[in-house]
């Protein structure tokens, strides 16, 4: 009996028909997968991309060179050196960061008391050398300038639950 | 004797000791911003409170507090918790929250005890109160708007420093610490920064640079003086980033000179980080180490002994002088000195050239004779134990020689020999408080020293400590201040003329006219190196200071934080120094450059490591083996009797803040010098 329902399916390609039918109804459910790079999937506002050195809309820097983020740095790859400005400010004159040391694991923008170095929602920073991938102070500015309303306006979400 | 229940513990605490004192002797700790062990007490602060019994039912402050017979103390009860967190409340509403961007920031008193004691809110939610800064020199930053009154910045200077340069005016609210714009004139200033429980005063030269975790720390001992002090190394990689003071009771206390600790920015500049040689056009190429031993030894192989000389500097350590040492022994040179300023020093009787009675010995003294010399610059420290101990009474100073203001009331006898000449027959009133007293002593600098008639001097120091009681037993007042770390150390292992070899003197006017051909300066540059013109100069050292411009070699060697050395202080006290950071470029530690030109003029000096080095140190002069310890000296006959020049002593000492090779090289030094030498930043009475 097993046998002849076992022919009789194979002459007639019902298990062909089964899968081109799961097929025909797959064709119209909406599409998984993205058209990645013109389309990109929704971030966190907590996501940790790469970093950003922020300033205040007046367009002071905000890194006051508290030293915290090189010292709570688990892979130690940030390098900070110090100075007082010409208007005796204490501000940098060096934020190292090696984007190759770096795990992301956010506990600069953790220990940063004025918001100044963040990771932003940016994924997309693969380089062709190793080189290009130590960030320095104008680097990290540059990106805070280029990211900043998406900075912000992922701060001001994940507010609510600071 | 009070015997007294501290936290349910009974304890027996010595007599005159405050409550405060008495529960850190029982082990337990009293937290505190205004008292300090070594000033006077204030009480201002209120942070000391603890619940005593019996007395009124209130909390009461420790520090002012005499402990009594059958006081009961409890420090953790809830009046006492309950009253700390409302005082650290009361010095936090006006303490700005800046800790971020504050210097003090991780080694902060009001940091760490906001942590223990405080609250962790505030309720506070009007305006602070924001006080303009005060211009306080360029050594000490001052952000006001954090102090919280303690007034330890004041005592110290007032008590310690002997200046009365700070103060604090107005009340409550509006007090405020200032020095009316002035810059704060003692040699001990630095110390105010340490001692501010907040980032009010900071170090000026190092403000902002680093952090406290992030430096390495080493524990070393201060060469830019002849007091040894005890010093800690903060470095960050391989540069020195500042210096702080180490508790040595003995010796400098807590505190450090300024020159002490802002001078190490002066270990970055003018430094000799490779060999040099002389070229065929005159001028200072640089060359590779084999170059600069070959060259020597073209000059020096085959030449005879006599015509060898070697001057050691202030700032050497023992093993690179036993090293040198050794080598001119190996070339047979006789001529050889560490007494670069021609100090007439007896190196043969100890006690001749030792601070007798100790730097801690000077508060048992009751009279005290100051021959040539201006403590208050050459030795700071000694000074503010002179202080410490007139400021007990009855402590009667005479002073022959330059006159300044010692910051204790002295007694000017008079500028020369003719005043000395005087006291040492007994004919001059002060030779008599001086045998009055029980325990006098007499302090012989190197002002009255290094001339011609030096040995005179020394002889005439030498009658009046015998004729007036000075040396007797258990005590020896004849005290010699020196102004070289690496003096005694020197004197200790015979860097003295051989026999029938020059001293200092004698090898300038020989390398002038001359009969020396070679002259091997390890670190001396406070020669006259004009007369040095003929002979071949090998200069050894770490600055491109006086003594490398007229080298026709420079060895670049290592400066006291960057190799381990032994120092002798001027008690004749041996202290080992450690390594904080590596010599830059191609230097090296100075006794290796010494063993490797040896093994180049085929006289190797027989060590290898550094602790075959010492243990010969050791073998030769067993002195060394008592570290931290001084060994007292035998009195003896010293000095030769002659007459004295009637010029009047002056003082070696002409600009505290620059007297070698690593101050003269410091920007903060120089300017100190513009502002304590110059007065180029004086007060115009609009400000501060």
């Amino acid at each position: 009996m097993a046998l002849l329902d076992g022919t009789i399916r194979g002459l007639l390609l019902t298990e062909l028909v089964q899968g081109m039918a799961l097929t025909l109804r797959t064709m119209f459910r909406p599409k998984h997968t993205l058209n990645y790079p013109y389309e990109k999937g929704p971030l966190s506002p907590r996501f940790r991309g790469e970093h950003a050195l922020r300033r205040y809309p007046n367009g002071e820097e905000r890194c006051i060179a508290c030293k915290l983020c090189e010292a709570v740095c688990p892979a130690q790859a940030i390098t900070i050196e110090a100075e007082p400005r010409s208007d005796g400010s204490r501000r940098t004159t060096r934020y190292d960061i090696d984007m190759t040391k770096c795990i992301y694991c956010g506990f600069c923008q953790e220990a940063c008391p004025v918001d100044a170095i963040v990771e932003g929602p940016n994924y997309e920073f693969a380089t062709e050398t190793r080189e290009e991938l130590f960030y320095d102070k104008d680097k990290l500015l540059a990106n805070g300038e280029r990211w900043e309303p998406e900075i912000a306006a992922n701060i001001e979400q994940d507010l609510p639950y600071r | 004797m009070p015997k007294l229940t501290i936290d349910g513990e009974e304890i027996e605490v010595p007599d005159g000791l405050s409550v405060l004192q008495a529960c850190e002797l029982a082990g337990v700790e009293i937290p505190r911003f205004c008292y300090h062990e070594r000033l006077s007490i204030a009480g201002n602060c209120r942070m000391c409170l603890v619940e005593v019994k019996p007395g009124p039912p209130k909390p009461q402050a420790s520090c002012a507090l005499p402990a009594g017979e059958g006081m009961e103390v409890s420090t953790n009860s809830p009046m006492v918790r309950k009253a700390r967190h409302g005082v650290m409340e009361f010095l936090l509403i006006n303490h700005p929250l800046d800790c971020p961007i504050c210097d003090q920031g991780g080694e902060c008193d009001l940091q760490d005890q906001a942590m223990a004691f405080g609250h962790d809110g505030s309720r506070f939610a009007e305006n602070k109160r924001a006080v303009g800064d005060k211009y306080m020199g360029p050594l000490i930053n001052t952000i006001m708007t954090r102090c919280i009154h303690c007034t330890r910045c004041v005592r110290f200077s007032t008590e310690v420093g002997g200046v009365e340069d700070m103060g604090m005016v107005n009340r409550g609210e509006h007090a405020e610490i200032t020095t009316l714009g002035k810059a704060v004139s003692s040699e001990m200033s630095g110390n105010v920064i340490d001692l501010c429980p907040v980032g009010a005063l900071t170090s000026k030269p190092y403000s902002f640079v680093a952090r406290p975790w992030e430096l390495r720390k080493t524990e070393t001992i201060d060469v830019l003086d002849a007091v040894g002090a005890n010093i800690r190394v903060d470095a960050r990689g391989n540069e020195v980033l500042r210096v702080l003071p180490r508790l040595n009771e003995d010796v400098n206390e807590e505190w450090i000179t300024d020159k002490t600790r802002f001078a190490c920015d002066g270990l970055r500049r003018q430094r000799l980080d490779r060999p040099y040689v002389r070229n065929a056009e005159g001028k200072l190429a640089p060359a590779e180490w084999d170059d600069a031993f070959a060259a020597i030894a073209k000059r020096v192989k085959g030449l005879d002994g006599g015509k060898i000389a070697a001057l050691a500097g202030d700032l050497c350590d023992v093993e690179s002088m036993f090293a040198l040492k050794a080598l001119m022994g190996a070339l047979g040179s006789p001529n050889l000195d560490c007494r670069q300023d021609g100090a007439k020093l007896d190196p043969t009787v100890r006690a001749s050239y030792l601070f007798n009675t100790g730097i801690a010995g000077v508060e048992e003294a009751d009279a005290c004779l100051i021959i040539g010399s201006n403590p208050r610059w050459e030795a700071p420290l000694v000074n503010a134990r002179l202080r410490k101990r007139w400021l007990q009474g009855s402590f009667p100073v005479g002073v022959v020689g330059p006159r300044h203001d010692l910051t204790y009331s002295h007694e000017y006898l008079g500028a020369g020999a003719d005043t000395l000449r005087d006291i040492a027959d007994g004919s001059h009133a002060f030779a008599s408080v001086l045998k009055n007293a029980e325990r006098p002593m007499l302090i012989l600098g190197m002002g009255a020293l290094a001339r011609p008639d030096g040995a005179a001097v020394l002889a005439a120091a030498r009658k009046i400590a015998e004729d007036t009681g000075m040396v007797g037993d258990g005590w020896n007042g004849f005290s010699v201040l020196h102004t070289a770390a690496a003096r005694v150390g020197g004197l200790e292992i015979g860097f003295v003329p051989g026999a029938g070899g020059l001293d200092t003197n004698g090898i300038l006017d020989a390398s002038a006219s001359g009969a020396v051909d070679v002259v091997y300066l390890l670190g001396a540059d406070e020669v006259d190196t004009k007369k040095l013109g003929n002979a071949f100069v090998i200069y050894q050292g770490h600055h491109g200071d006086a003594g490398a411009h007229v080298a026709d070699v420079i060895l670049p060697g290592a400066a006291y934080t960057e190799k381990s050395g032994t120092y002798v202080n001027t008690e004749g006290r041996v202290q080992q120094g450690q390594l904080a950071a590596f010599p830059p470029g191609d230097a090296r530690e100075d006794w290796t450059i010494l063993r490797a030109l040896s093994a180049a003029l085929d006289c190797t000096l027989p060590f290898d490591d550094v602790a075959a080095l010492r243990k010969q140190i050791r073998e030769a002069f067993p002195r060394f083996v008592r570290l931290d310890d001084p060994e007292p000296a035998a009195w003896g006959e010293f000095g030769m009797a002659g007459t004295m020049d009637s010029t009047p002593f002056g003082s070696p000492i002409a600009n505290f803040h620059m007297t070698d090779p690593i101050s003269r090289a410091s920007e903060t030094m120089a300017k100190c010098t513009q502002e304590f030498l110059n007065n180029q930043n004086e007060a115009t009475g609009t400000d501060g």
